[in-house]
């Protein structure tokens, strides 16, 4: 490798293979990494805190390591992790104002851990929207994460930096949350593929929450192997994550390859097809051509689905934070205090049928997952939008932006399915825009495939913005 | 939820009732959330569950 600019558009699995073979070191990838973000975060605000100094050491120890002969099956990749996720000796933010006057946090989330175990090198904490109440990457307090491919548009949110930062080559990995398509979100606008894992697959420990009872943790990254090479050293039992599912490790990366031949595919029909703008259904319909599906399901009842995770978000999200919006609401970024206040208002009994509702619902799926292997849909009903866009209209509706951009994404995470997010870019499209493929439950490995498939065929690509 | 859903005195109550601070420039963003989640549970609560259906708790004692 030359320059700085050669080693950024590496994939993760390239940079392991070239620093495990000693062709670079961990520490050059760093030095470029963060050349990268002195070059491109300025403009779009995608890192918060930048841990230099601790990543320059952990390239220094990686290289000490390859030289005496360690097998690190990440070694050198550059990580970032929305600033939700505790970094040692950093003060985990959640997108707040309020948090940041708390302590430093004195050790790593487990998932943070687990990457850096297997030689993964931490570059810093990832701009994201206020306590992951958001799908746009606009922050009061942070200021907006801007989309790469288009500095005048949302990154999407609420995994916001995240999803900036790989698609502006500072990094070719982060991690982020997804609680109703917090990381399928950004991925879209983007352009980026993302994984989100079925719910208790991967631990939460260190990372602050939202609404327990929805929030998942994943990856994403600028091609579907590197997203299975990261989920697989992600996995691992933690006692210290209540949700987490007594269930054995999926080893993706080593089936990556094996395509989509056999695999039963259809297109979700109903509501995926409705309010979504058409390059949303175009980008699904490029995806099923190439794959040769032409079966569509209809998905009863995802309208319901996706009001029921509405409403437990709201009441679950506010119980969490009563005591601060009842103190402190003024220090709230205005977009989610008042939708926390909203949250502190809703009736048990709504909440409660909502939770019944979603056993009702994920029976359904299991049904429909009888039938097929892998569903297709819209992750959002639009490529990204410009920043500042307050409403939407959708099939003659129009409705907030904010809340309604994951229309597709949220009866999906509201019974854990596993989906990545998968970019399209559509014939003279100046933007990308998000597929997903999901998958039965526990699953992953399929959805997986079929996103390597689609790479392979051309049909989805990450490309890093110029 | 019959009736028609009034936000401005559900969240006049509700204020009271936990306590909150709800500036008068923030009031009808307020109510507009409120009013989109009842809007949100109406749809859910119309839906006939059978009545063995179950919340799916985490927590295992």
């Amino acid at each position: 490798m030359s320059g700085s600019t050669d080693i950024t558009a590496m994939t993760a699995a390239e940079i392991a293979k070239a620093v495990t073979g000693g062709g670079l070191s961990a520490t050059e990838v760093v030095k470029a990494s963060l050349a990268q973000i002195d070059k491109r975060n300025p403009a779009v605000n995608a890192f918060t805190d930048v841990t230099a100094d601790a990543a320059l050491a952990d390239a220094r120890k990686i290289d000490e390591a390859v030289a005496g002969g360690t097998r690190l099956p990440l070694a050198g990749v550059p990580f970032a992790v929305k600033n939700l996720f505790d970094i040692e000796g950093v003060v985990t933010r959640a997108g707040s104002k309020i948090n940041r006057g708390n302590a430093p946090a004195k050790s790593d989330a487990t998932l943070v851990q687990h990457l850096r175990r297997q030689g993964a090198v931490l570059m810093g904490g990832l701009n994201m929207g206020e306590y992951a109440y958001d799908f746009t990457g606009e922050n009061v307090h942070d200021g907006n994460c801007l989309n790469p491919h288009d500095l005048g548009r949302m990154s999407g949110g609420s995994s916001s930096g995240s999803g900036a930062a790989v698609a502006s080559g500072m990094v070719p990995v982060s991690l982020g949350s997804d609680t109703n398509g917090s990381i399928r979100v950004p991925s879209s606008f983007c352009g980026l593929f993302g994984l989100k894992p079925t719910y208790g697959r991967l631990s939460r420990h260190g990372t602050y929450p939202f609404v327990g009872s929805l929030d998942h943790l994943g990856p994403m990254a600028r091609s579907a192997a590197d997203l299975s090479l990261v989920f697989d050293a992600l996995q691992g039992a933690d006692p210290n994550d209540p949700a987490q599912a007594a269930r054995p490790a999926l080893a993706t990366h080593e089936k990556i390859g094996h395509g989509a031949d056999g695999l039963r595919i259809a297109v979700a029909g109903g509501y995926f097809r409705e309010k979504a703008e058409p390059e949303a259904l175009a980008a699904v319909d490029a995806v099923a051509r190439a794959l040769g599906v032409s079966a569509e399901i209809d998905i009863p009842e995802a309208a319901r689905a996706r009001a029921a995770a509405y409403v437990i978000t709201s009441a679950e999200g506010a119980n969490l934070h009563f005591d601060r919006i009842s103190l402190r609401p003024g220090d709230y970024d205005p977009d989610t205090r008042d939708r926390f206040l909203a949250g502190t208002m809703v009736p048990a009994v709504w909440v409660e049928q909502a939770q019944r509702f979603r056993s009702w619902f994920r029976e359904r799926m299991r049904k429909i997952f009888e039938e097929v292997d892998i569903l297709l849909a819209p992750a959002t009903p639009f490529s990204a939008l410009p920043s500042g866009t307050k409403t939407i209209t959708l099939d003659g509706v129009t409705m907030p932006a904010r809340p309604n951009i994951g229309l597709f994404t949220q009866p999906v995470s509201f019974i854990g399915l596993p989906v990545v997010a998968a970019p399209v870019w559509l014939e003279g499209a100046l933007l990308p825009i998000g597929v997903q493929v999901i998958a039965p439950a526990w699953r992953e490995d399929l959805a997986l495939r079929v996103a390597a498939e689609l790479e392979q065929a051309g049909v989805c690509r990450a490309p890093i913005a110029t | 939820m019959s009736t028609e859903f009034d936000a401005r005195s559900h969240v006049a109550h509700m204020e009271k009732v936990m306590g909150l601070t709800i500036e008068e420039d923030w009031r009808p963003v307020v109510e507009a959330h409120i009013a989109a989640i009842e809007k949100a549970a109406a749809l859910v609560q119309s839906f006939p569950l059978e009545e063995e259906t179950e919340a799916a708790p985490v927590f295992e004692a």
